[in-house]
């Protein structure tokens, strides 16, 4: 099925700009659904977004609004019978979705690597952390144990792990959860990965690691080039690394567009929700946090209209009870800046400057 | 429905799996043998064959109490020892009523007898050696006698009649306390060929207590106690190639065994082997199928698998043996009503002995028994002192009992049974609602078997208190002869604290001295006769029921030579006889 | 030291248990005694068996005497000489007066290769069973896997036992019969000649094994470590044995260990069925006939296998798992 099918059709998301050549990977459209006990749950409904070399997408949203999935459906992770995947992924001019099974595995871990929250438990508690560095490197390179364990080395050296050569026989649970991370790091790198997908990378570590560890990944990108995602449920991560964001919620995109004008003007109430719960240190104490009220909304039976109403403060402005029936589509709001909300321009442009800025 | 689909399916693969082994093996290929009919090894030699060599292969289900010939008081170890151990005398390994005479074996002769039957003299035969050579002499005889009747603190499994009729019996110690080069006195070897036995009382049937492995020929150098059986030194045709305690053993030919000694035994098969406890049905299977030659046991295939047996080709392969047992009921004559005879002339017109047979599994499990002697034992006369139309009893001549009791409307009594066997507690139900006819209601009440004489129906004490009036018995003799049979149930000096057999607690004085005088008779055509007069003395006076007389199904496979039944042990077949076609 | 402490625990309970307890319900020494007398139990030879075997003395002593006879050896009269039983001196049986120890000795193999045998085939099968069912969760083998594993655990060994015997060795003779054969004497007659015992036993454990590995893999294939092996690229299979396997044999190795080890001692119904002189149909003999002696081998025999297989069990643990090992 070609794109000029699905934008014949009138598929929702006809906002998705056409693949230039300096874009190395692109998601046209991707939809992924669960068959499970209670129904269809659609975790991923349409989301296209494209990554370029040497750039990083932030792409931020709650628990459940869909972000690891895409990530993983990059990855070609969604493997159970149960997972109904759709759309395209162009990874550098091939086209992942529909290839074959085995191809994608080969291009895992070398062409797109990921590195996983948790590291603790994302990485096998028998094996030494050596052991599986050595094990993603040999996969794509037929080299000796002994050459292997040398770039594994040579990785967990550039990724800051002091000591190395005596680090590389120990196991994840000897590690501290930032050397762990650095491991796991050294573990997605160790094949020079073009893309590489950072799934909420410094959740399970304190601030100060934290900063390490991003700056770490922002170096790295630097050095190799890569084309970077960054996932997140928290904005301070992406605020200072990303170039571009991606706003989900309910498994679509709400929000994209350059990281700078998301931050700036953001167009959608659900950003600005989670802008207000981002800590800043220069807020006071007591205002510090502006939770969105309520809970994520369930995918099997998503709210009718726009996913977000229930929540919305905002929701009754728009006329005729349109937040409830309609679901609003994705609009350019400036420059390669799109939201999706049924509130006019002018009224999001003025309740952003007049009641959620000043707060910020 | 779906698991009810699937059970059937299963149910029906089992079945056809179980039929389907029922109806193979065995009846194949019989036509070459000439296998016989049924029952043709009751009063026949089936097969019989002179061709030598071949395996004997015996299989039980249990283990024996020991195959030492000095230790073991079990009928089918006193059949097999045989092959290993030669006894004074034994019985003639010859078919039907022929089976139970005794002829002499390392003896030259019978015993001699003196006049008053207290003294008997053996001669050994000349030139009998054990398996390493050594010559076997009266001594030897002497001292497995002396081992297996006196040292129970270290073989405690045989009888000790030996012990309770030799002079002085009671006050030797036994070669392993007793060290004394004499050791009992009252076995005399003269010279090493001859041995006398001094007793302290008249005993006729002394030659029968010659048949016991007891007498087989122990060297003491090669004696040692409870452990000689894993050395046992043989006398026989065949000798010990591995012995495994409680697993089995395997004999072959004893090379110093030398048949011109020996006029009885043919020692066809080249090698014998035996196994322990395998499982009964297993047993059973292999019999079918043809893999081993006999049951050790001779007692008989499972119940499970008589239906199997008793029709189709395998019918023609089995023999229904008397097992020289008598199961019958004691009427307690200290218990009331049971000390009025004609309370237990009431029970003997009035019970339906058809309806307990059938209780117990009909005409393989036995015969409607009307004596207490069964047909297999010397000295057995047909007579039915109660004799009622089919064995179905007679309400009227019970009822008019009753009235001359005393107790026209019947009475309340108990009867016990040993629970753990099916047959007998199946028995006591039947004999249960017969009676009820009659106005006696019955109370059944359950022992276990392994305490049943030594701590409920053999203690007096107990059964008086508990008012057993009737008390459930089987009994087999020691050694096939009226005598044998009748002192140990009916003589008064039977009756023992615990532990006893005599459950009537018979003590008629004319019974008990019928028994003294016939045993102290040499005449054996009148001793023979003797046994059947008391026995109907026993019947008369009404305190034993007899109900049936026990029968084995025993099953010969195809390649079973030279098979017949002996009745000298308890209706199993003769194992000096057994060959095999494998 | 901790695991000799409890094998004398579990020698003074089974002591308790098959001779304190009889005697507490009344039962007395004479009456212990005419068991080990033939069917002519006259007073006397009772009273002589009775000093013999010791059971005239108090209940503690007789213990006490069986204890010092394991450490110490024992001196035992059944015969014209007194013998001596060297340490570890499990005593007389009861029953026949032979030794125990040497019948031990010679029926552990038995049940021991019953045993290893079986559980090769269980975990073979059984752990294949549950990674292909796992795999395949929901789809027809999968079902059809869970049946049969559900017949495994329901049915009866004597069942199965059986109806393997009329099959393979009376209907189909495949197999002459069912013995034991020892290893040291002839590998292959001594693996053919148990492979029913093992068979019907396998069945029974490889259902169980099977569930079991089926839980624990998917469990286990939900691991966040296993969609990084997925992630890195590795091949299916790599993924699922190096990665899924590994873990989920963890406790299977627990459970196997505490399986074989009391399997050894208690494999009474198999060796029942298939007519095998293992210790489990030896030590039923010997509680039918109240030999205490052999009761007490079979048990501590059996405890000790218990007791040594769970040891290993830890060493295997540390072997496998890294995070046991360090701390």
């Amino acid at each position: 099925m070609s794109k000029l099918d699905k934008a014949a059709l009138g598929e929702p998301d006809t906002t998705a700009p056409s693949v230039p050549d300096d874009v190395f990977l692109s998601v046209r459209d991707l939809r992924i659904h669960f068959d499970t006990d209670d129904g269809l749950v659609k975790s991923v409904d349409g989301v296209s977004f494209d990554v370029r070399k040497g750039k990083t997408l932030g792409i931020v949203g709650e628990s459940g609004s869909g972000k690891s999935v895409t990530s993983l459906g990059v990855m070609g992770l969604h493997r159970s019978a149960r997972a109904h995947v759709s759309g395209e992924v162009w990874l550098d001019g091939q086209e992942l979705i529909a290839a074959d099974p085995d191809e994608v595995r080969r291009l895992r871990g070398r062409k797109m690597a990921m590195i996983f929250q948790d590291p603790l438990s994302a990485m096998h508690p028998y094996y030494s952390v050596g052991h599986q560095i050595v094990e993603a490197y040999r996969v794509h390179h037929d080299v000796s144990k002994k050459v292997a364990k040398q770039r594994a080395i040579e990785m967990l050296d550039r990724v800051g792990i002091p000591e190395p050569a005596k680090r590389v026989d120990g196991y994840p649970h000897e590690f501290s959860g930032g050397m762990r991370q650095r491991a796991m790091i050294a573990m997605a790198l160790v094949n020079n990965p073009e893309l590489l997908i950072a799934d909420e990378p410094t959740t399970a570590l304190d601030v100060t690691v934290q900063a390490q560890i991003l700056d770490l990944i922002h170096d790295l990108q630097k050095e190799f080039g890569s084309a970077v995602i960054m996932i997140t449920h928290d904005l301070g991560v992406v605020a200072e690394m990303a170039d571009d964001l991606l706003v989900m919620y309910g498994g679509r995109c709400v929000e994209r567009g350059p990281a700078e004008d998301v931050f700036s003007e953001p167009r959608h109430p659900y950003t600005w929700g989670l802008l207000g719960s981002m800590p800043r240190l220069d807020r006071e104490e007591t205002d510090r946090l502006i939770p969105i009220k309520g809970a994520p909304p369930s995918l099997i039976n998503l709210p009718s209209g726009c996913a977000f109403h229930p929540r919305c403060p905002y929701a009754d402005i728009p006329k005729d009870n349109v937040t409830r029936t309609v679901r609003p589509e994705l609009t350019e709001v400036g420059g390669s800046h799109w939201a999706a909300c049924h509130m006019s321009q002018e009224q999001r442009e003025r309740i952003w400057t007049e009641e959620i800025a000043p707060k910020l | 429905m779906k698991t009810r689909r699937v059970t059937a399916g299963v149910a029906s693969v089992l079945a056809l799996s179980l039929g389907a082994a029922a109806c193979g093996g065995g009846g194949d290929d019989n036509d070459g043998g000439g296998n016989g009919k049924k029952d043709a090894a009751l009063n026949s030699i089936v097969n019989a064959s002179d061709k030598k060599g071949g395996t004997v292969t015996y299989e039980h289900s249990d283990v024996p109490d020991s195959l030492d010939p000095g230790n073991t008081y079990y009928g089918w170890v006193q059949n097999f020892s045989r092959l290993y151990g030669r006894t004074l005398t034994t019985f003639k390994p010859a078919a039907g009523k022929e089976g139970l005479e005794v002829v002499p074996d390392l003896a030259e002769s019978l015993g001699k007898s003196s006049p008053d039957a207290k003294t008997w003299t053996y001669k050994l035969r000349a030139g009998v050696k054990f398996q390493d050579g050594t010559p076997v002499t009266s001594k030897d005889v002497k001292y497995a006698i002396e081992r297996s009747n006196f040292a129970p603190e270290a073989l405690s499994n045989g009888p000790t009649y030996f012990k309770a009729y030799l002079e002085g019996g009671d006050k030797y110690q036994g070669p392993y306390k007793d060290k004394s080069a004499d050791g009992i006195k009252s076995i005399e070897t003269p010279d090493d060929r001859t041995i006398v036995f001094k007793l302290k009382q008249p005993f006729a049937d002394f030659d029968y207590l010659a048949t016991f492995s007891q007498t087989a020929p122990v060297p003491k150098a090669k004696d040692t106690g409870a452990k000689y059986v894993q050395a046992i030194q043989s006398s026989g045709p065949y000798q010990f190639q591995s012995y495994e305690e409680g697993r089995g053993a395997t004999l072959v030919r004893n090379k110093n065994w030398d048949p011109k000694t020996d006029p009885i035994r043919k020692a066809l098969p080249d090698k014998i082997s035996i196994k322990f406890k395998v499982n009964p049905v297993t047993v059973d299977n292999n019999l079918i199928s043809d893999k081993i030659t006999a049951d050790a046991a001779g007692t008989g295939v499972q119940p499970q698998t008589q239906p199997k047996v008793l029709r189709g080709k395998l019918a023609g392969q089995t023999d229904s043996s008397y097992a020289g047992a008598t199961q019958y009921i004691a009427l307690n004559v200290n218990v009331k009503p049971f000390d009025n005879e004609h309370c237990r002339k009431a029970v003997q017109w009035g019970l339906d002995k058809q309806s307990v047979l059938d209780a117990m599994g009909g005409s393989p499990k036995g015969d409607v028994a009307t004596t207490l002697l069964p047909p297999s034992v010397n000295g057995y006369t047909k007579f039915d002192t109660y004799a009622t139309d089919g064995h179905k009893g007679d309400a009227a001549k019970a009822k008019a009992e009753l009235k001359a009791c005393g107790q026209p409307n019947g009475f309340n009594t108990i009867l016990t049974a040993r629970s753990d066997r099916p047959a007998e507690v199946a028995a006591a139900t039947a004999v249960q609602a017969s009676l009820k006819k009659i106005g006696i209601n019955i109370e059944i009440k359950q022992f276990p078997s392994g305490k049943y004489f030594s701590n409920f129906a053999g203690v007096p004490s107990y059964v008086h208190e508990n008012k057993l009036g009737m008390l459930s018995m089987a009994w087999g003799a020691d050694w096939p002869t009226g005598y044998g049979f009748l002192d140990q149930i009916v003589n008064g000096a039977a009756i023992k604290p615990s532990g006893g057999n005599n459950l009537m607690e018979l003590d008629d004085p004319k019974i008990n001295k019928a028994l003294t005088d016939a045993i102290a008779n040499t005449d054996d055509a009148a001793r023979t006769k003797a046994w059947g007069d008391i026995d109907k003395m026993v019947l008369d006076n009404a305190s034993v029921v007899p109900l049936i007389y026990r029968k084995n199904l025993l099953l010969r496979p195809t390649s079973a030579n030279n098979v017949t039944v002996t009745q000298a042990y308890l209706g199993m077949y003769d194992y000096l006889l057994m060959s095999s076609s494998k | 030291m901790g695991a000799v402490l409890l094998l004398l625990v579990v020698s003074a309970v089974t002591f308790a248990i098959f001779f304190l307890v009889p005697r507490l319900g009344g039962q007395t020494a004479d009456q212990l005694a005419t068991q080990y007398v033939g069917k002519d139990a006259n007073p006397e030879s009772v009273a002589a068996i009775k000093k013999n075997l010791g059971l005239d003395q108090p209940v503690y002593e007789q213990y006490w005497n069986f204890i010092k006879g394991l450490v110490a050896g024992a001196d035992y009269r059944f015969g014209p000489d007194a013998t001596h039983c060297s340490a570890p001196c499990f005593g007389y049986s009861f029953k026949s007066h032979i030794e125990v120890w040497p019948q031990l000795e010679q029926r552990i193999p038995v049940s021991f290769s019953l045993a290893v045998g079986a559980a090769v085939i269980w975990l073979v099968s059984g752990v294949t069973t549950g990674v292909i069912s796992a795999l395949r969760k929901g789809k027809p083998i999968d079902r059809i896997s869970m049946f049969i594993a559900l017949a495994g655990v329901s049915l009866p060994i004597f069942f199965t036992g059986q109806i393997l015997l009329a099959l393979f060795v009376y209907e189909i003779p495949i197999w002459d019969s069912i013995d034991y054969v020892p290893f040291t004497e002839n590998p292959a007659e001594w693996a053919w000649h148990l492979m029913l015992p093992w068979i019907s036993l396998a069945f029974l454990f490889s259902a169980l094994y099977a569930r079991l590995t089926r839980a624990g893999m998917l469990e286990t294939m939900n691991e966040d470590y296993i969609r990084t092996a997925r992630a890195k690229g590795l091949k299916e299979t790599t993924v699922v044995t190096k990665h899924g396997l590994r873990s989920a044999l963890t406790p299977i190795v627990t459970i196997f260990g505490m399986d074989f080890g009391t399997l050894v001692g208690t494999a009474v119904l198999t060796e029942t069925v298939f007519s095998l002189q293992g210790i489990g149909a030896y030590s039923v003999q010997a509680i039918k006939d109240n030999d205490l002696p052999i009761v007490m081998g079979v048990t501590l025999v059996a405890a000790f296998f218990i007791v040594f297989c769970n040891l290993i069990v830890d060493l295997v643990y540390a072997a496998i798992d890294p995070r046991v090992r360090y701390s």
